[in-house]
């Protein structure tokens, strides 16, 4: 029984976070003694499909269905289960994205399947159990979270868990699944691509500024500093609140919680609330004028002084070390 | 219209978590509870569509007695009625599997959550219920408006945003951008005390997950200050030390 892996593309490539969760489901593979497939759906080439076996996948399902080529969340669940189900697959591994989120319910409600999206670990199958380790409390926490039934979904979380290239081919077949009708109720009617920037979510260094920079006209140099280091940009709830930035860049309890790598706080001074969206990033940087902002207790590095000197200086710095390397 | 707005009872975004009994059980000493703020978006958005088109908007939530007093602050802020299914929210199966059943009793138009819940960070009782009814569902919306029997919504994806129409009846989890949450007058409080709470039996559901214990995130060393005027250490620090830039 093959653990399965749905590998979502982007405009038909994969991004890393599927080669994390291919790697992650690669490794549950390993510690069932089993073999990995993945699915694919929608216009992905065979090279982009094969090179999955690099993360670990055995086999590749190829679905390429004219009326699949766009994410519909019904009928993609709909493949998805079928796949697990041809395959006798009793776990199913997605990545936790925006369509992932909508997907791994229904796959598991379909396979009378236990969930846990959020998965920030391998299972622990000490005595026979499995348990996930999953965010809680938007990051103050972790549940290990226990799944009781036979069947499993796992949404793991984007950089949460390391690609590891074990460097082999994966063997892609083509799937085909009879569709049906009332899959098919939610039309697309145009998708919007900010193409020219880092998506918040996927990043692996994000900059994001707070109330301290005093108006949206001054987010000049946050942008810059971003683009410098290929980051996403973000703010606090206050900013995006008022208006200065977009929702979409709301990082927080009520806004998306990231795990970058590196995470710049500027101007921002550090509420619970924020934390909580970013404490499992790796390493953290604030730079804040007030010493006794709280952001300070949870940082890796500071610097402590107005953002309108640090900043410009900080982009000067960047752009020196770049010409060295 | 009618309008379902499914509600969490979650700890306040201030709370400090703790857990006791060997870090197996949260601690809700002294914690306030609220409405999951998502679930307010959604709250908030279901009244405006009923202002403008005329409509019902009925509240549920799933818990014991204690989370009346979350129940009639929706009701405050101007839900029509509420319900409440009277059990313990053990998983998003069991929660997804309890509404399902009173809307199969009790259609709506509308099926509304918040994108997610701040306690356990599930987004799985939209998609979930959706499954279970047989409807279209999406899991995170930053907008929806309804014109007739269809809606128009825009879901979020990495690095932008996607526009559907979908058909009456369907299930959405509501994000920021959809609504801004409202806060109850005192006419919306006076009129929430009599406003029809109903309380029904749960039906039985197999357990699917169970929590058995709790991590708090590894705390950080101390904090490497760099004077304001030598960046370049920090971004040497960030290269050699770090590794990461």
């Amino acid at each position: 029984m093959p653990v399965l892996i749905y590998a979502e593309n982007a405009e038909g490539k994969f991004k890393k976070s599927i080669f994390e969760a291919v790697s992650y489901a690669r490794a549950i593979a390993d510690q069932n003694n089993t073999s990995l497939t993945a699915i694919s759906i929608g216009d992905v080439s065979t090279d982009e499909l094969a090179a999955l076996g690099k993360y670990g996948a055995d086999k590749v399902l190829n679905v390429s269905n004219d009326k699949l080529k766009n994410f519909v969340n019904q009928a993609y669940a709909s493949v998805i289960a079928e796949a697990a189900k041809k395959e006798g697959a009793s776990i199913v591994v997605l990545s936790n994205s925006f369509s992932g989120r909508g997907l791994a319910p229904r796959v598991a409600v379909k396979l009378d399947a236990g969930l846990i999206d959020g998965a920030v670990s391998l299972p622990d199958t000490t005595g026979g159990k499995f348990v996930v380790k999953k965010t809680a409390f938007s990051g103050k926490a972790f549940a290990l979270t226990e799944l009781t039934l036979a069947n499993k979904v796992i949404a793991l979380t984007p950089n949460t868990y390391k690609v590891v290239e074990t460097g082999a081919t994966a063997q892609v077949e083509d799937f085909s699944v009879e569709t049906k009708e009332s899959d098919f109720k939610a039309l697309l009617k145009e998708i919007v691509r900010s193409t020219d920037k880092v998506s918040l979510p996927d990043a692996e260094i994000v900059v994001s500024a707070g109330r301290g920079l005093k108006g949206p006209e001054n987010w000049g140099m946050i942008e810059e500093l971003a683009a410098l280091l290929g980051a996403a940009t973000a703010c606090s709830k206050p900013v995006s609140d008022a208006g200065w930035r977009p929702h979409s860049e709301h990082v927080g309890q009520t806004g998306i919680a990231v795990s970058p790598n590196l995470y710049i706080a500027i101007g921002i001074s550090g509420a619970i609330q924020h934390l909580a969206g970013i404490s499992s990033s790796k390493v953290i940087v604030v730079i804040n004028k007030d010493v006794e902002a709280p952001f300070f207790k949870v940082a890796d590095y500071g610097i402590v002084g107005d953002a309108f000197e640090v900043v410009p200086k900080l982009i000067e710095a960047i752009k020196q070390h770049k010409a060295v390397a | 219209m009618k309008i379902l707005v499914c509600i969490s009872n979650v700890p306040d975004t201030t709370t400090k978590i703790t857990f006791t009994d060997n870090n197996t059980q949260f601690n809700t000493n002294g914690v306030q509870f609220i409405i999951n703020p998502y679930d307010e978006i959604a709250l908030a958005r279901a009244i405006e569509l009923t202002e403008g088109n005329g409509g019902t908007v009925t509240v549920i939530n799933v818990g014991e007695a204690g989370t009346e007093p979350t129940i009639r602050k929706a009701l405050a802020i101007g839900a029509t009625d509420a319900v409440r299914v009277n059990a313990q929210p053990q998983d998003a199966w069991f929660v997804a599997s309890q509404i399902a059943e009173y809307v199969k009793a009790n259609p709506f138009d509308l099926i509304l959550t918040g994108r997610e819940s701040i306690d356990y960070n599930g987004s799985k009782v939209a998609a979930m219920l959706g499954e279970l009814l047989d409807l279209p569902s999406v899991a995170i919306i930053k907008k929806l408006n309804v014109e007739g029997d269809s809606a128009t919504v825009e879901r979020e994806i990495e690095g932008g945003k996607e526009i559907l129409t979908i058909p009456l009846p369907f299930v959405a989890g509501a994000a920021e951008g959809v609504a801004e949450p409202k806060i109850p007058n005192m006419r919306g409080i006076m009129s929430a005390r009599t406003k029809p709470l109903a309380v029904i039996e749960p039906v039985s559901v197999q357990v699917t997950s169970t929590i058995v214990g709790y991590e708090t995130p590894a705390p950080r060393g101390q904090v490497n200050l760099i004077p304001a005027d030598n960046p370049g250490k920090l971004i040497e620090l960030l290269h050699t030390e770090a590794r990461v830039i």
